[in-house]
């Protein structure tokens, strides 16, 4: 097999001979469910955009299979560096919808307390789910770090680092795969080559042979996995995983799949995808896949996916309204959070604040609309 | 008590902290076996273990990324930059990341870190072994700045540095590494961040300063007083966060005020204590602030003692104000 020859467990009749997921039946539905609320917070998230409620959002179709095959390898006590597209592994790790929510309204109760834009995800209960930045590329040596941490205190935890393929154009991945390689640390590198980096196709980003093979000169093995398989991007994670955790160092991995949507809700994919290449890729809906499969061991019916996705539904819309009830955070969080203490010249700049807001009444809200 | 150099200090502030805490860890570019390109980290490797003082790649972004990542994760990195010139590739990490973490988490993840890196002039190291680049770094919100003058401090500073629960940019002004010596207290001390240090009591004019601008102003203010003009001399110390008050009251007192860096005057730290004053103190000066700095050039080589303030141009300066 050439290193580019992605691996795949699930046939296109979703059979799989001879594969063992090692997951229960429930566990294979709980993925299944998992990539169901995922369209559904998508869904939601379209309709509140569009109507103006919330600012930004990031379209995860089409990389449901990815994100939720490979959130299955992972322990609670792991750490998750993700992408802003990655929604499914904060879902299956049972960080809920209403918290994510909260961090899309930007209302008192984010735990960034309305100081990211929407999807910048930071938990650290129940999982690790390091604080998500813009820049590109700036957690992957991070992870690294947090990764040498585990391995100095013996740990056999793992850091995992998500990103896209424009991603690996980043100072960050180089610095990243590199100190990973030198140092053997327990990380795990999943590049989800979705093909676009907002407009930017793959052959813009690189001339190599793929993105796996980026991880050879570092000496960190790769691998590439059929994306929109899920037991191919688990079963590829969980050799990783335990490489990482039995010393063996960094893997990574490169899930060809393919992003149905927009790069944010602000965008128009319309105007630079090929319409040929989006009814390819169409064809090979991750979600369809897993139901092929599933239906093969009598785990699907379409009665019970569609009452699923209408559970989904009617969850992610109540935290939806949850969170629009829930109000803006005070004006004192502009100031705190920025050191432990609050040192004397923000105390002055934020009593200067509030004394304005007292005689001239408060800021008029802007509109702003995100370009991107 | 021991007498030391700028450099001994240091070197002797990251044995105390790695000897009490095993969360601490060293490393950067030659820091591991060599010690250094200028031995601030000697003796590390071998009594600490290679785990924890480490050579890494020569990538300013690795050291600094992974250095975010291990502190998020519990440990306290104090990273090594071979120089302050050598940075910016590490500027993201810096700026967009260890500086705002605590913010954009809300508190969840935070960034106890150190990174440490020799910064100035005084070495004719040309335009990129020379720069002070502390105005990028104070314009910085998250970041805390600190830059040490003395043997006394530079250990102090730095011990107190690490325990810090955010992170810290500690500058160390090279051409002060074996120029200045000074009594050393054994064992763990701190000197608290966000405290100015009296240098010299005059109350004639007051000369702000820090790193190796502070012993180019005493020297200076020995020959004012030769010209019977007492000047008193304000080492910052830590100039983010700044002392303000420290700062004004100090101002008010001679109501004559000269601040001193290295670096490009635009821009430079010294407009921001000029500014404070002119905001905060207008009605107790007696004339102009007067800044001297470094030019609004690259770092020359071959006439660096030129672009670099001496005594000659603050006691001018001090003469200026004081006359006015």
């Amino acid at each position: 097999m050439k290193l580019t020859d992605p691996l795949t467990v699930i046939a296109p009749d979703g059979s799989t001979p001879g594969h063992d997921p090692k997951l229960s039946d429930d566990e294979l539905v709980y993925c299944y469910r998992t990539m169901l609320r995922v369209r559904a917070f998508d869904d939601t998230c379209m309709k509140l955009q569009r109507s103006g409620r919330i600012g930004f959002s990031i379209p995860n179709r089409g990389i449901e299979a990815t994100q939720v095959g490979a959130a299955s390898a992972l322990r609670k006590t792991d750490w998750l560096f993700p992408s802003y597209r990655d929604f499914g592994m904060a879902l299956y790790h049972g960080i809920t919808s209403l918290e994510m929510m909260n961090n899309m309204y930007g209302n008192a109760a984010d735990t960034s307390k309305g100081r990211q834009m929407p999807v910048h995800f930071g938990f650290t209960d129940p999982i690790k789910w390091v604080s998500i930045s813009s820049p590109i590329g700036t957690h992957i040596p991070q992870a690294v770090g947090a990764a040498y941490a585990m391995q100095y205190r013996g740990e056999d935890h793992v850091a995992l680092a998500s990103f896209g393929d424009g991603g690996t154009s980043s100072l960050g991945f180089h610095s990243g795969l590199n100190f990973a390689g030198v140092w053997k640390a327990p990380v795990v590198f999943l590049c989800q080559n979705n093909g676009w980096a907002i407009s930017c196709p793959s052959e813009k980003q690189t001339a190599s042979q793929g993105y796996a093979i980026k991880g050879r000169a570092y000496g960190v093995p790769g691998i590439v996995v059929d994306g929109n398989d899920l037991l191919a991007v688990r079963q590829a994670m969980l050799e990783a995983v335990d490489r990482a955790r039995t010393g063996g160092g960094p893997t990574i991995i490169e899930a060809v799949t393919f992003r149905m949507g927009g790069h944010s809700t602000s965008d128009d994919p319309t105007k630079y995808v090929p319409k040929e290449e989006l009814e390819a890729w169409a064809a090979k809906d991750p979600v369809a896949r897993f139901e092929r499969y599933l239906e093969g061991r009598g785990l699907w019916t379409k009665e019970h996916a569609e009452a699923m996705y209408a559970e989904a539904m009617e969850e992610i819309g109540a935290a939806a309204r949850k969170a629009e009830d829930t109000p803006a955070p005070g004006l004192e969080t502009i100031f705190s959070d920025v050191f432990e203490e609050v040192p004397e010249h923000l105390r002055k700049q934020g009593q200067a604040a509030f004394d304005l807001a007292s005689r001239k009444g408060d800021a008029a809200g802007g509109g702003g609309e995100f370009p991107l | 008590m021991a007498n030391m150099t700028l450099i001994q200090a240091v070197n002797d502030g990251l044995k105390t902290a790695m000897r009490t805490d095993e969360s601490v860890l060293v490393f950067g570019e030659d820091v591991g076996p060599k010690g250094g390109v200028f031995l601030a980290t000697e003796g590390l490797t071998s009594e600490f273990g290679e785990r924890r003082c480490f050579d890494t790649p020569l990538s300013e972004d690795g050291i600094v990324g992974t250095a975010v990542g291990m502190a998020i994760n519990g440990l306290k990195p104090v990273a090594e930059i071979q120089f302050q010139d050598f940075i910016f590739p590490a500027f993201d990490q810096i700026v967009s990341e260890a500086a705002k973490f605590r913010y954009r988490s809300g508190g969840l993840y935070t960034v106890p870190m150190v990174i440490r890196t020799p910064y100035g002039g005084g070495i004719r190291g040309g335009l990129y072994h020379s720069q002070s680049g502390e105005a990028y770094f104070c314009h910085t919100p998250g970041l805390k700045v600190v830059i040490p003058s003395n043997p006394h401090d530079a250990k102090g500073l730095l011990l107190a540095s690490i325990a810090d629960p955010d992170p810290v940019l500690f500058l160390e002004p090279k051409a002060l590494y074996r120029a200045v010596k000074g009594e050393v207290p054994d064992g763990h001390y701190t000197v608290d961040l966000s405290t100015l240090r009296t240098a010299r009591e005059g109350s004639d004019v007051t000369v702000f300063c820090y790193g190796a601008m502070v012993p180019v102003c005493m020297q200076a203010a020995e020959r004012a007083a030769e010209l019977g003009i007492e000047a008193q001399i304000m080492d910052l110390r830590t100039l983010m966060p700044l002392d303000e008050e420290g700062v004004l009251e100090a101002a008010k007192r001679t109501g004559r005020v000269v601040v001193v860096h290295e670096a490009p005057r635009f821009c430079g730290y010294g407009a921001e204590i000029s500014a404070l004053i002119a905001e905060h103190a207008i009605e107790y000066m007696e004339a102009p602030v007067a800044r001297v700095t470094g030019f609004d050039t690259p770092f020359p080589n071959t006439l660096e003692h030129h672009y670099l303030p001496d005594d000659r141009r603050v006691l001018d300066a001090i003469e200026h104000v004081h006359n006015y």
